[in-house]
């Protein structure tokens, strides 16, 4: 497996191999299925809609619905207006959603074609929406894509109504599961507040089988949710590369206020959203989520020694990698190697460095370890024979190395292609992070058996 | 059960005139009285339909090219075109050498910006250095993506200097994703350059054994050449190249010493099929290794081809034992399936492929289609000279290759040649159409409405098609088998490919998942109680 990965690292000049991100669209895809009856729309050539619906639909295993504008060669060369025209005629009339999320490829921002010129003289029905946002696969990743599709929801929907805020949080989740979303709403109504979490999958890429086909599902943040963010007190981004530049959009459109938060992954980070949740709106941490938090660090205790001190490589989305860095320091574990494929910051955008993010956990921790941001598997592969770990923790992609390098992987992170289940289940918020103890752990002492010799083999662990 | 000529019209009703306009002539009702029924194909996908297609860049390097194990496929684009591309298709392959195994790496120029602004010629030139110097390889492809063609990237100069720097053959592909309407350009494209740069490049001029033949159009999915290639190597064929499942750039060089090349997918590979035939001399036999009967079928074809007395009587040995071992599996399978429907539609070639199988385990196919094939697919290659090239396709460029002066070989005398004709498919593809029933519904390139439509009024008991549909029949309590992964399983192709399939369908039907669709208690009325009857002693 990989037998091609040289020990040796020489300087690469361009080459890109083993991605550990991908490109903008389907990110927004994403995001713009967290709308309720909203039907992502793809403006380019169709195999971008197909390679992004077939990618999401593997990791989630549901349906994952979008239309596109198939350019054909004629439209590349003569602008894509006339198809996106014909496409938001037959998008209504066929499948009727309530909006239509547009996001671009790199073939239709080349060519520069200009989205909202096109929307204003297409036939829009009354009562329905067009949103679009500019998604250029050649910046950033499917990360940016998703951010800036939550931004093009703030640019067209959010509004404010009256200069008195009222007393509710907007949430903006990040690129997260269903699973995710359900946990940080758990969370945040068990705190007793009012909240308005946008784009939220749940209900859409959770949807549950009940013998017919909804091609728009209960889930989704309406529109008039998204409407009424402008009037919250305050937007928790949850993830700065994902979830930061609506923030900032929403400060400056609607004057709200704007924290933002990491990905509420271990317990650092949980803590963090209830004690922002707790100050912004004076409630007390309810009993049962205290005792949740409890329960998470009686867990650390007992099992510290089942992954105390083991080595840990960590990839995958900047937000997520981040979280489950800090987690992982705090159960006393030691990474080695942490990066993501997404480049330091969104172009354009006030996000900042994951590398600093991370030095900053790891100097912390008086740990020193190798990080990169625009990295890719076939670096971390590089660093893992020259420095090797006891676990790999990432996405389905992370397989091939752990096969090669005979190393247990724990998948966290999208996508995840080849196990069922992980989109419905957290990994944020205390619940998340048992879940998270629960698979590190098991993974760790699965290895152990296998390579115990038989008079080593434990019965109790 | 089928679909009236009046429901067809009452789901196009429901189109935008248009679209309605333009639908129509993509579904037909098979009648076989009307004789041949035309159908438009291959033409521009209707925007915002939701299509199940893919685009050029995916029929090129994701079908045929991505196969090909011992090169290195550069993607020069953005960074999704390649990552999409990483190990989604299931073209496998042995590691029979690990210094030239490139299957499980995805690799790209990853363009940003700056490569959009001033050209991304530069980058491509040293991402193939990066690749010469780490990975070494025999040979290397370049594929183009949407905005290489755009910004005016040269990626054929930038290809013949790497050539120069390193002595290595470096293919360059211009398959970007809007070029034509479908994969199908991106499979035209690669067919051109593989024929016109490595096939019949080696100095062999023999096949290295008897009765030696090339599978083109069969990409080992999940296993299927390897199946397939199990029973003809024990009949005694000599496999020069397969294109390209498993496939190697060293073998595809050979492959015009083969005296006979088998046709598995003719929308993908039936380019390069002709271009053999005029170039070598080689003709080729349609052939269908999907069901029983199929592969049955296609082997006594390829030993009638041959007419060699001792081949023809091992052909009947291995297909006698393989069916009487088959048989009896299947029979338990068929008891699950006899009498259910399906669809089937699938990309340019298994639309047709599994409705014999389904059949063999009593399944009837009541609407087939396919996302991008072509007429000559549907109504035979008859009608290939009465195709018109539209306006979206004319640019795919056409190879004309001449005959080989010396490598030219006719491997079967013209008179045999006309004999054999009326007996096999030599050089010629039937389509789809033919071999479906009265009644039933063929469909190009159906999208997500008119798949609700049908079946709502056809209610199939399986529906076979891709990952896309999947969770959206099984969402509806049908089950849906992909039939373009297998949905992880397989081979499906051969003799035991044919037992998996039916296992696997039969799993499908038999699963006790789809009792559970109704929670029990909205059969059951919430209040409940015995009414007391007074008066009664």
């Amino acid at each position: 497996m990989l037998d091609c990965t040289p020990k040796e690292m020489k300087q690469r000049h361009g080459a890109v191999i083993n991605p550990a991100k991908t490109c903008q669209p389907i990110g927004a895809m994403y995001a713009a299925l967290g709308i309720h009856s909203c039907l992502p729309h793809s403006h380019g050539s169709q195999g971008c809609c197909s390679f992004h619906r077939m990618h999401l639909s593997r990791h989630f295993r549901e349906p994952a619905m979008a239309s596109t504008s198939s350019f054909t060669e004629g439209a590349s060369v003569f602008g894509g207006g006339a198809n996106l025209k014909t496409a938001i005629k037959n998008v209504f009339s066929i499948y009727n959603p309530a909006v239509m999320a547009i996001h671009t490829t790199c073939l239709t921002e080349t060519i520069g074609d200009d989205i909202p010129s096109i929307i204003k003289s297409a036939e829009v029905p009354e009562g329905k929406l067009v949103i679009h946002a500019n998604t250029p696969s050649y910046q950033g990743s499917h990360i940016t894509g998703f951010s800036n599709m939550t931004k093009g929801m703030v640019a067209y929907i959010a509004e404010t109504a009256s200069p008195v805020k009222k007393e509710q949080a907007n949430i903006i989740p990040g690129f997260v599961n269903p699973g995710d979303m359900r946990e940080i709403k758990r969370i945040v109504k068990a705190m007793g507040i009012k909240f308005i979490m946008f784009p939220d999958t749940s209900g859409v890429m959770d949807a549950p089988m009940t013998g017919k086909f909804t091609m728009y599902p209960q889930g989704g943040a309406t529109v008039a949710q998204i409407k009424d963010s402008g009037n919250s007190k305050i937007t928790l981004a949850l993830g700065r590369f994902a979830s930061s530049d609506a923030a900032d959009a929403l400060t400056k459109k609607c004057q709200v206020p704007a924290a933002v938060l990491k990905t509420p992954i271990g317990i650092k980070a949980t803590d963090a959203l209830l004690l922002s949740l707790r100050r912004t709106f004076a409630q007390e941490v309810p009993a049962e989520l205290e005792e949740e938090r409890g329960q998470l660090v009686d867990i650390m205790t007992d099992t510290h020694f089942h992954f105390h001190g083991k080595t840990v490589a960590i990839f995958g989305d900047p937000d997520v990698v981040t979280g489950l860095t800090e987690f992982v320091l705090s159960l006393g574990m030691v990474p080695l190697h942490i990066l993501t494929g997404t480049p330091g910051g969104a172009m354009g955008s006030a996000v900042g460095s994951f590398e600093d993010d991370i030095n900053e956990l790891l100097t912390q921790a008086g740990i020193s370890a190798n990080v990169k941001a625009g990295g890719d598997l076939f670096t971390l592969h590089q660093w893992i024979k020259n420095q090797p770990v006891d676990l790999i923790i990432g996405n389905t992609y992370g397989k091939y190395i752990a096969r090669a390098e005979d190393i247990p992987l724990v998948r966290v992170g999208f996508p995840v292609l080849d196990r069922s289940v992980h989109s419905y289940l957290p990994v944020v918020g205390y619940r998340g992070a048992m879940r998270l103890i629960e698979s590190i752990s098991g993974a760790l002492l699965e290895r152990a058996d296998r390579d115990a010799a038989d008079e080593d083999f434990e019965l109790v662990m | 059960m089928a679909v009236t000529e009046k429901q067809l019209q009452e789901i196009l009703d429901q189109y935008p005139a248009k679209v309605q306009k333009n639908r129509k002539k993509h579904i037909l009702i098979k009648d076989g009285e009307q004789g041949a029924q035309i159908i438009e194909a291959n033409t521009r996908t209707v925007p915002g339909i939701i299509t199940n297609r893919g685009c050029a860049y995916a029929g090129c390097k994701g079908v045929v090219l991505g196969p090909l194990k011992d090169m290195v496929h550069i993607t020069h684009g953005p960074i999704g075109c390649a990552y999409y591309t990483w190990g989604t298709r299931r073209n496998k392959a042995k590691n029979d050498d690990p210094s030239q195994y490139f299957l499980n790496y995805s690799f790209s120029t990853d363009m940003q910006e700056s490569d959009i602004v001033f050209g991304g010629e530069k980058k491509l030139a040293k991402v193939i250095d990066d690749v010469v110097e780490i990975f070494h390889p025999k040979a290397i492809t370049v594929s183009a993506t949407c905005p290489v063609g755009l910004i005016g990237d040269d990626v054929g100069a930038v290809a013949k200097a790497a050539e120069g720097r390193h002595g290595i053959p470096v293919l360059s592909f211009s398959c970007e994703g809007y070029k034509g309407v479908s994969q199908s350009a991106g499979h035209h494209i690669a067919n051109n350059i593989l024929m016109d740069k490595v096939i019949g490049a080696s100095d062999l001029e023999e096949a290295p054994g008897k009765y030696a033949i090339n599978i083109l159009g069969e990409y080992n999915i999940g296993g299927d050449s390897w199946e397939i290639e199990r029973v003809l190597k024990e009949i005694g064929y000599t496999i020069v190249s397969v294109m390209t499942g498993d496939g190697t750039y060293k073998d595809l060089r050979n492959a015009h010493t083969a005296e006979l090349n088998l046709v598995q997918c003719h929308r993908s590979i039936n380019y390069i099929a002709e271009m053999l035939e005029t170039k070598y001399g080689t003709p080729w036999l349609k052939v269908n290794f999907i069901g029983v009967q199929g592969t049955t079928d296609s082997l006594r074809n390829m030993a009638l081809y041959f007419g060699d007395e001792a081949l023809i009587q091992k052909t009947e040995e291995v297909i006698a034992r393989e069916v009487a071992r088959v048989e009896p599996l299947l029979d338990q399978y068929k008891k699950i399936c006899d009498g259910k429907t399906a669809f089937c539609f699938v990309g340019g070639s298994r639309g047709h492929h599994y409705q014999g199988l389904f059949s063999e385990l009593g399944i009837e196919t009541v609407l087939a289609g396919y996302e991008f094939a072509h007429r000559d697919d549907y109504e035979g290659r008859e009608v290939i000279p009465t195709i018109k090239t539209d306006a979206d396709s004319k640019n795919i460029p056409e190879l004309h290759v001449t005959t080989d002066e010396r490598r030219f070989r006719l491997k079967v005398s013209p008179a045999k040649m006309e004999e054999l004709k009326k007996k096999i498919p030599l050089s010629y593809y039937a389509g789809m159409n033919a071999e479906m029933k009265d009644g039933s519904i063929i469909v190009d390139d159906l999208n997500h409405f008119e798949t609700e439509e049908f079946i709502k009024i056809l209610k199939p008991d399986i529906f076979a098609s891709g990952i896309k549909d999947k969770y959206v029949i099984q969402k509806m309590g049908i089950p849906a088998k992909q039939l373009h992964s297998y949905d992880y399983s397989g081979p499906y192709a051969g003799f035991n490919g044919a037992v998996n399939f039916a296992r696997d369908v039969s799993m499908g039907f038999a699963s006790p998942t789809w009792n559970f669709i109704v929670p029990p208690w909205q059969d059951e009325p919430l209040l409940s109680g015995t009414v007391n009857e007074e008066g009664v002693a």
